[in-house]
């Protein structure tokens, strides 16, 4: 950027290791904590609007105009009345985590086969149990494939935030567009990168603990 | 060795050629080695007399017409726009093509009007076959290729697929060759088959008849399966023998003279409408009391079969509904005679002593 | 309410209407740096898609590929496009922006025209050849119109995305709408940044209803959605 300045000091980064170690950390809560607000918001409504066309379809809509609104516009709406604050990360960061959360959730319960639901009411299970012991863990792997794109989506998401004052991450990207500075911009970008993908791979696992059944099939 | 080996066949021209076997005996690689969608890596096959190699693939292909068990519609086209697809690669003129669908669709039993710009996945499973039988045909192929065409639909409409194609390959005279897996479809649909092993070799390539009562070797006894005789059946139609006649009676109409009060009255009259076309059967005693002949007290257990009906067909109708009499029809619908479970057991008895003794198979 | 009607106020005032931060030019530059964007994913994208599609042959790496590109963040995509103009000598603004936003749109246009390309129905391509369609003839009769509503929804995707990404330029000082955001946000201006916001949601949204009318327009009624019993969503 100025002549002469090399892509990475590498000597900054041994200097601001603490601040780097910080910064981590408040990404990943502010992902997690989406994410998992994001989670259970969507399956109380995937599991509502599951074998309900005329509730799946007005969830589907309000949630799809949310994703499609842009990021940096969400927050910036927000602004006025939850000021620059976690809740306005928050508010943004669960509403866009709702439309794939929710449509994974619904494919995975429709997925199940209708004999196999029969069958567990046959043999005497309540509504509640068939989906606690039988849909959810049959449409885990459905489910698991749309909290890792969610997850993958929020880890980006959450570098904007650092615009409105959060940002984890986000901040160095920041920083190194306003000082003209490389050394930060390409660490808070390549950490990112790494962090989701950390955490899409760390999911996969997690998926693999709690699909036994579908193991034998890879 | 490759999927099909050393195999040389004749299809006399005008006939249908049913190519059958176990699943990967190579039929369905024999079938596309016809339109080169598979090359053969040795050997020739001709058409007229003209190597095929020696024609461009596409050329080739658009003088074959070709149907296959999945129908493969094209879904982003319409019925119309489907059938037109051979001639418009032809440049027909756009009226001519207009017409040969609108000819199309009314020979096999589909309302232009209502059907042209339909979608196929607004059609059923029987419509969507129909209309990749008139895809295949639009554009006048001297030749066609049939790949399980009628696979994939339920066995009464397939009955009634197969029998329709029939009556059009006796207006037509198209050399068909037809692949399938299922022995009664074969003896049914070929004037010749071909029995395939696997690695295509031909094990018998004989009339059906000729099949069923002297089987080359064992494979193709084994193949034809010990109910040969059974399956003599399907080479005859129900036209082609003696049909009996039920006293009949014309709905509206009183009881003619001859019936009423005779102490040899029938238990039984067929009643018809003022078509000839049967409605039922009516108790003529309780007829005769009441003097009336109208349709709500008609009894309709017996089935109607068409002429062209074979009579492997009828005997499983019979036996699928547990009746004894099936009424039959031309093909206008109207009555033309009645067959009895007795009258396809005499049928079956001459077939089996008209037949020279089999070769015993250890 | 007061601010509500703040915001009314700002937006409705003539002086905000004219000039190099008024809001028409602000929506052209938006809309340009978008459509430029979006052309070139299209260009790079959607021939590469269809062709690897059509050949049945690499879909597995190329999507493999496209979906690593799906991780980048979009603000570190813009971040990362800086050093690379500054080096080309093409500054700030525009073209940081622009050679962001264009690896943004080519994952989902890649990945929906390969896999819909390739999944055509495998009869349906049979029975086209064996009808004696060329390899030409049964790409653009058959397989493109076949796999249409996929492709566009995925250059839908890529567009909503781009259009929604352009706003964070004004980070990097460019033009377009997210200027209104981010003076808004420097200068604690709240009218300014809530108009801005609502302008670029309007526009994503129009974005993606456009697409949904060219949807409408260029695909057959045989194989759109409401046909198909089975579809899933």
């Amino acid at each position: 950027m100025t002549p002469g300045e090399p892509l990475i000091r590498w000597e900054w980064i041994a200097a601001h290791l603490g601040d780097v170690g910080h910064r981590i950390l408040e990404h990943l809560v502010l992902t997690g904590l989406a994410v998992s607000i994001g989670f259970v918001l969507s399956l109380a409504l995937g599991v509502w609007a599951a074998h309900r066309p005329g509730v799946y379809a007005p969830i589907t809509w309000v949630a799809g105009v949310l994703y499609t609104i842009p990021s940096l516009a969400l927050f910036a709406l927000l602004i006025p009345f939850t000021g620059l604050s976690v809740l306005t990360s928050e508010i943004g960061l669960v509403s866009y985590t709702l439309l794939i959360l929710v449509r994974n959730i619904v494919a995975g319960i429709r997925s199940v086969p209708a004999d196999v639901r029969e069958s567990a009411l046959g043999m005497g299970y309540t509504p509640a149990q068939v989906l606690w012991k039988v849909e959810l863990p049959l449409a885990m792997g459905v489910i698991v494939a749309g909290l890792r794109v969610a997850t993958v989506t929020t880890v980006g998401l959450t570098t904007v935030t650092a615009l409105i004052g959060q940002g984890g991450l986000g901040y160095f990207i920041i920083d190194g567009i306003q000082r003209f500075f490389s050394t930060p911009l390409i660490l808070g970008a390549v950490l990112s990168v790494l962090l989701a993908i950390a955490l899409d791979w760390l999911l996969v696992q997690v998926e693999r603990l709690a699909t036994p059944w579908a193991r034998t099939r890879q | 060795m490759g999927a099909v080996n050393d195999l040389s066949l004749l299809v006399p021209p005008g006939e249908i050629c049913v190519l059958v076997g176990p699943s990967g005996c190579g039929k369905t690689t024999t079938l596309k080695m016809i339109n080169r969608l598979i090359e053969p890596s040795s050997g020739e096959i001709l058409i007229d007399g003209q190597p095929i190699s020696r024609i461009p693939p596409t050329k080739l292909r658009r003088r074959i017409g070709y149907v296959i068990q999945h129908i493969g519609l094209f879904p982003h086209r319409t019925i119309a726009d489907n059938i037109a697809t051979v001639p418009r690669l032809l440049n027909w003129p756009e009226d001519r093509v207009r017409r040969r669908v609108d000819e199309l669709l009314h020979v096999i039993g589909l309302d232009p009007a209502v059907v042209r710009g339909r979608y196929p996945a607004e059609l059923s499973g029987g419509e969507r076959q129909r209309v990749g039988v008139a895809r295949a045909m639009a554009a006048e192929p001297p030749v066609m290729l049939m790949d399980e065409p009628f696979g994939a639909v339920d066995p009464i409409a397939r009955a009634r697929l197969q029998n329709e194609f029939l009556r059009l390959h006796q207006e037509l005279r198209t050399t068909v060759v037809f692949v399938t897996h299922d022995i009664d479809e074969a003896i049914k649909m070929g004037d010749r088959v071909a029995v395939m092993q696997s690695g295509g070799l031909l094990a018998q390539y004989a009339p059906p008849e000729e099949l069923l009562t002297r089987p080359a070797n064992d494979f193709v006894a084994r193949f034809v399966g010990a109910d040969r005789g059974l399956k003599r059946l399907a080479l005859t139609t129900v036209g082609e023998i003696e049909l009996g006649q039920a006293p009949i009676v014309v709905e509206g109409q009183p009881l003619g003279p001859e019936g009423a009060g005779a102490p040899t009255m029938p238990a039984y009259h067929l009643l018809l409408d003022d078509g000839r076309r049967p409605i039922g059967w009516l108790n003529s005693r309780r007829m005769a009391a009441t003097g009336k002949t109208s349709r709500d007290q008609a009894d309709e257990s017996s089935p109607f079969v068409q002429r062209d009906t074979n009579l492997h067909d009828a005997l499983s109708m019979l036996l699928g509904l547990a009746v004894q009499t099936a009424i039959v029809v031309d093909d206008q619908g109207r009555y033309s005679g009645v067959i009895t479970l007795e009258d396809i057991a005499r049928a079956l008895r001459s077939a089996i002593e008209s037949a020279p003794v089999p070769t015993p198979v250890p | 309410m007061a601010f509500l009607a703040a915001v009314a106020a700002w937006l409705t005032d003539p002086l905000h209407w004219q000039g190099s931060d008024g809001i028409p030019t602000r929506v052209m530059e938006h809309l340009e740096l978008s459509a430029a964007a979006t052309a070139i994913a299209v260009l790079l994208a959607l021939p590469l898609g269809i062709y690897l599609g059509h050949s049945r042959r690499f879909g597995f790496s190329a999507v493999n590929a496209a979906n690593v590109g799906r991780a980048l963040p979009s603000l570190a995509l813009i971040a990362l496009a800086l050093p690379v103009s500054f080096a080309l000598g093409l500054g700030l603004g525009f073209w940081p922006t622009l050679i962001a936003l264009v690896p943004l749109g080519i994952p989902p246009i890649l990945t929906n025209s390969l896999t819909s390309v390739r999944e055509v129905d495998r009869d349906v391509v049979d029975a086209a050849r064996g009808m004696g369609l060329s390899g030409w003839q049964l790409l653009f009769q058959i397989e493109i119109p076949i796999a249409a509503p996929i492709v566009i929804a995925g250059v839908r995707n890529a567009a909503v995305a781009i259009v929604a990404t352009a706003t964070l330029g004004a980070v990097v000082a460019g033009g377009g709408l997210g200027r209104y955001i981010v003076d808004g946000l420097a200068r604690q201006e709240h009218e300014r940044l809530f108009a801005g916001a609502l302008l670029v949601a309007l526009l994503a949204i129009v974005t993606e209803l456009a697409f949904g009318v060219l949807e409408r327009l260029a695909v057959s009624p045989g194989v759109r959605r409401e046909l198909q019993p089975g579809a899933p969503d």
